[in-house]
C-alpha cells in the first residue's frame, strides 16, 4: 500500500458515456487505472473505444488504444457503425493505436527469459506522441494467451500499471470473466492492476438477454451501487439507465389540466394535475385508447404540443378509430401539435424503447405525452427489467414536469390487477380504472378514480358509454358490489338500505 | 554456404540492461560458432526507435527477428537456450 502524499480527494473525469458518468458520480478516478470485466460479448472493446472517443468528441482529449485482441483494422471498421471515425482521428493526431494483437502464422520461439519493455516503451511513446489524456488496453486475457509465462506477464502490468500511473493518464483496461456472477476476472488480474472495478454483465434471463452495468469499487471516492441497465447503440454505442440515480427534484404543481373529458375532470375533484402521471387501466377494448385520444385532444384544443407513442395498434387503425369518435389525428400532426410514434414492442429491447421516448421528448417538447399502452412492452422485457423501465419512464416524464397518460391493458376481462399497474401504482399520481360489469346478461362499463393524489375524488363508480361523440359518463351503479374485484352482484334495494342502516349511529 | 544464404538477422533490445548484454553475447557466440561468419546482425534499441518496434509489433525484448532466410521467425528472450535459438534458426544443434 502506498501513502497518498497529500490529502486531496480523488478527482473523477467524465467519460461522456451517456448516463455511466451519473451513476459513477462524476466519471472514472482522474489518473487511476480502472478494469472493465465482462464476459464475451459484453460490450468491453465498445467501452474502450467510446472512453476514447468520447474524450475527442466532447473533451478534445487524445486517446491511446492498446489491442491485444483484434487488429486495429478491424476496430476502424467496427466503430464505423458508431459514427466514430477512428482513422480520421488517427491522421488528425488524436487517436493512435499500439497494435499488439497477434500475428497469424508467425512462429515464435521462447529461448530465455525476456519481459515486455518493448510493450511498454511503445506504450509511453504513444503516449506522448498525441500527448494522450486517456488510455485504453483491450484486453488482458489476451496478453496471457500469447506467453507461457503468466507470472512475468503480471510483473510487467504491474509495472505497467506504474508507468501509466506516473504519466497521469487515465485507464481503462478490459478483462475477461467466465461467469456473470463468480470471480471479477480471469487470471486474477484485479489482484495487481486496479484499484476501480466496473463490471459489464450480459445476462440470458427468461430467453432475454439483458445488459447490466455495475462499479463494483472505486478506491477513495464514491459512485452508485448496484447494476445498472444499458445498451449499445448503433449510432451512439453504450448507453446507460441511471435508473436511481435519476435526482428526485422535480416541483409540484397545483395547476390543473383537462382529461379531455368534463366529466372525468369532475371525478377527478377539477381535472389532472400540470404535472401529474396518470394511469388508466382495463380491459381490451374498454375504452382506454380513447380516454387516450380524449386527453390529447384537450391537448390541441389549447394549441399545445402532444407526443403519442402507441405500442398495441397501427397509425392506420389508430387514426381509424380516432375519427370514429370525431378526431382528426392526420390533421393535428399536420398543424404540428401532434407526434404519434408507432412501434411494434418486439421491434427493440426495452431499453432501447426507454431510450426512444426519451429522444423523442427531447426533440418535441410536448406539453403533454400519452403511451398506449405500457403493457404491451411487458412482452419483451423481463419482469426486473420491466419494473426498472417503468420507474426510469415515470421519473423521467415527472421531470418534464409535463402530465403523462400511461394506459395499462388487464390480463382479464372483467378485472383484477395487471402487473404493469402493481409497479406503476405507487410512483403515478393519479389511478383511473375502467371495467366491464355485467348485468342482467349484458355488458355494460363502469369507471372509477381509484387514486388523486393532492386533491379529492369521486368514489363512485359509475357507468360510462361510448358512442361517435366519445365517452359518455353516467349514474353511479348502486345495487350493485363486486366490480372491481370482477364478481359484480346484484343487491336488492331492502337489504342496501339494511347495510346503510348499519353505518348510522 | 552461399551468399543467398546469409542470415539477417535483427535483435530487439530494451536498454543496455543486463538481459540485453546477455542477448547479444549469446547471438554473437551462436552466429560465430554456428553461422560461421555468414550473417548480418543489426541490434535496436526499442527505447531509442520506438516506430521501428512499433512497425514490427514488438512485444517482449530481447526479441530476435530471423528475416533471411525464410521463414520468417521470431525468438524471443535472452537467447540462453541454445537448443530452441539454433531450432529457431533452422540449424541443427551440434553435439559439443
Amino acid at each position: 500500500m502506498e501513502a497518498q502524499p497529500t490529502q486531496t480527494p480523488v478527482a473523477k473525469l467524465a467519460t461522456g458515456i451517456e448516463g455511466f458518468d451519473l451513476i459513477a458520480q462524476g466519471g472514472l478516478p482522474e489518473g487511476r487505472t480502472t478494469l472493465v470485466a465482462g464476459t464475451a460479448g459484453s460490450a468491453k472493446t465498445v467501452f474502450a473505444a467510446q472512453f476514447l472517443a468520447e474524450g475527442i468528441v466532447r473533451q478534445k482529449e487524445p486517446g491511446v488504444f492498446v489491442t491485444f485482441e483484434e487488429p486495429p483494422a478491424d476496430i476502424r471498421r467496427n466503430m464505423l457503425s458508431m459514427a466514430w471515425n477512428i482513422a480520421q482521428w488517427e491522421k488528425e493526431g488524436r487517436w493512435a493505436f499500439v497494435d499488439a494483437s497477434p500475428m497469424p502464422g508467425l512462429e515464435q520461439i521462447e529461448a530465455g527469459d525476456f519481459d515486455l519493455g518493448a510493450l511498454l516503451a511503445r506504450i509511453e511513446h504513444a503516449i506522448h506522441k498525441v500527448a494522450a489524456k486517456r488510455v485504453s488496453i483491450d484486453s488482458l486475457g489476451a496478453v496471457f494467451s500469447q506467453f507461457t509465462n503468466s507470472s512475468m506477464v503480471r510483473e510487467e502490468l504491474r509495472r505497467l500499471g506504474a508507468a501509466l500511473r506516473g504519466m497521469g493518464v487515465t485507464v481503462v483496461m478490459t478483462a475477461e470473466r467466465t461467469q456473470e456472477y463468480g470471480e471479477i476476472a480471469r487470471f486474477g488480474v484485479e489482484e495487481f492492476v486496479a484499484d476501480n472495478v466496473v463490471i459489464l454483465r450480459n445476462v440470458l434471463e427468461d430467453e432475454k438477454r439483458r445488459r447490466t452495468v455495475e462499479i463494483l469499487k472505486f478506491r477513495g471516492t464514491t459512485h452508485q451501487k448496484g447494476e445498472y441497465p444499458f445498451t449499445v447503440l448503433p449510432d451512439s454505442g453504450i448507453v446507460v439507465i441511471p435508473l436511481s440515480a435519476i435526482e428526485l427534484k422535480q416541483r409540484s404543481s397545483d395547476r390543473r389540466v383537462s382529461s379531455g373529458n368534463s366529466e372525468l375532470d369532475r371525478l377527478c375533484g377539477g381535472g389532472f394535475f400540470q404535472d401529474s402521471l396518470i394511469l388508466v387501466s382495463g380491459a381490451t377494448g374498454c375504452g382506454k385508447t380513447l380516454m387516450t385520444a380524449e386527453f390529447i385532444a384537450a391537448s390541441i384544443s389549447q394549441g399545445e404540443r402532444c407526443l403519442l407513442f402507441a405500442y398495441e395498434e397501427s397509425r392506420e387503425q389508430l387514426f381509424r378509430n380516432a375519427r370514429g369518435w370525431g378526431y382528426d389525428f392526420r390533421k393535428f400532426e399536420q398543424e404540428g401539435l401532434l407526434r404519434v410514434v408507432c412501434a411494434y414492442p418486439e421491434t427493440a429491447g426495452l431499453e432501447d424503447h426507454l431510450i426512444r421516448i426519451k429522444s423523442e421528448i427531447d426533440a418535441f417538447k410536448p406539453r403533454r405525452m400519452a403511451v398506449d399502452s405500457v403493457s404491451a412492452l411487458e412482452r419483451v422485457s423481463t419482469s426486473r427489467g420491466f419494473r426498472e423501465f417503468i420507474i426510469s419512464l415515470a421519473s423521467f416524464v415527472k421531470q418534464q414536469e409535463i402530465p403523462g397518460l400511461f394506459t395499462a391493458t388487464t390480463a382479464n376481462l372483467m378485472g383484477g390487477p395487471s402487473i404493469t399497474e402493481s409497479h406503476f401504482s405507487s410512483i403515478t399520481d393519479t389511478i383511473i380504472l375502467l371495467r366491464y360489469v355485467e348485468m342482467l346478461g349484458e355488458m355494460r362499463r363502469g369507471v372509477t378514480v381509484l387514486k388523486m393524489r393532492g386533491s379529492m375524488h369521486e368514489k363512485d363508480i359509475r357507468e360510462f358509454t361510448i358512442d361517435d361523440k366519445g365517452m359518455h359518463i353516467g349514474k353511479p351503479f348502486r345495487n350493485i358490489i363486486g366490480i372491481l374485484t370482477g364478481r359484480p352482484e346484484f343487491i336488492s334495494t331492502g337489504e342496501m338500505e339494511r347495510v346503510g342502516r348499519l353505518f348510522k349511529d | 554456404m552461399s551468399e543467398q544464404n546469409k542470415y539477417l538477422l535483427k535483435l530487439y533490445i530494451t536498454g543496455h540492461t543486463p538481459r540485453s548484454e546477455q542477448a547479444i553475447l549469446n547471438l554473437r557466440r551462436i552466429c560465430e560458432e554456428d553461422l560461421s561468419g555468414h550473417y548480418e546482425m543489426t541490434v535496436i534499441d526499442v527505447l531509442e526507435h520506438p516506430g521501428l518496434a512499433e512497425d514490427e509489433k514488438i512485444l517482449a525484448t530481447p526479441t530476435l527477428i530471423k528475416a533471411l532466410p525464410p521463414p520468417l521467425r521470431r525468438i524471443i528472450g535472452d537467447l540462453s537456450n541454445t537448443d530452441k535459438v539454433l531450432l529457431g534458426l533452422d540449424l541443427q544443434p551440434v553435439r559439443r
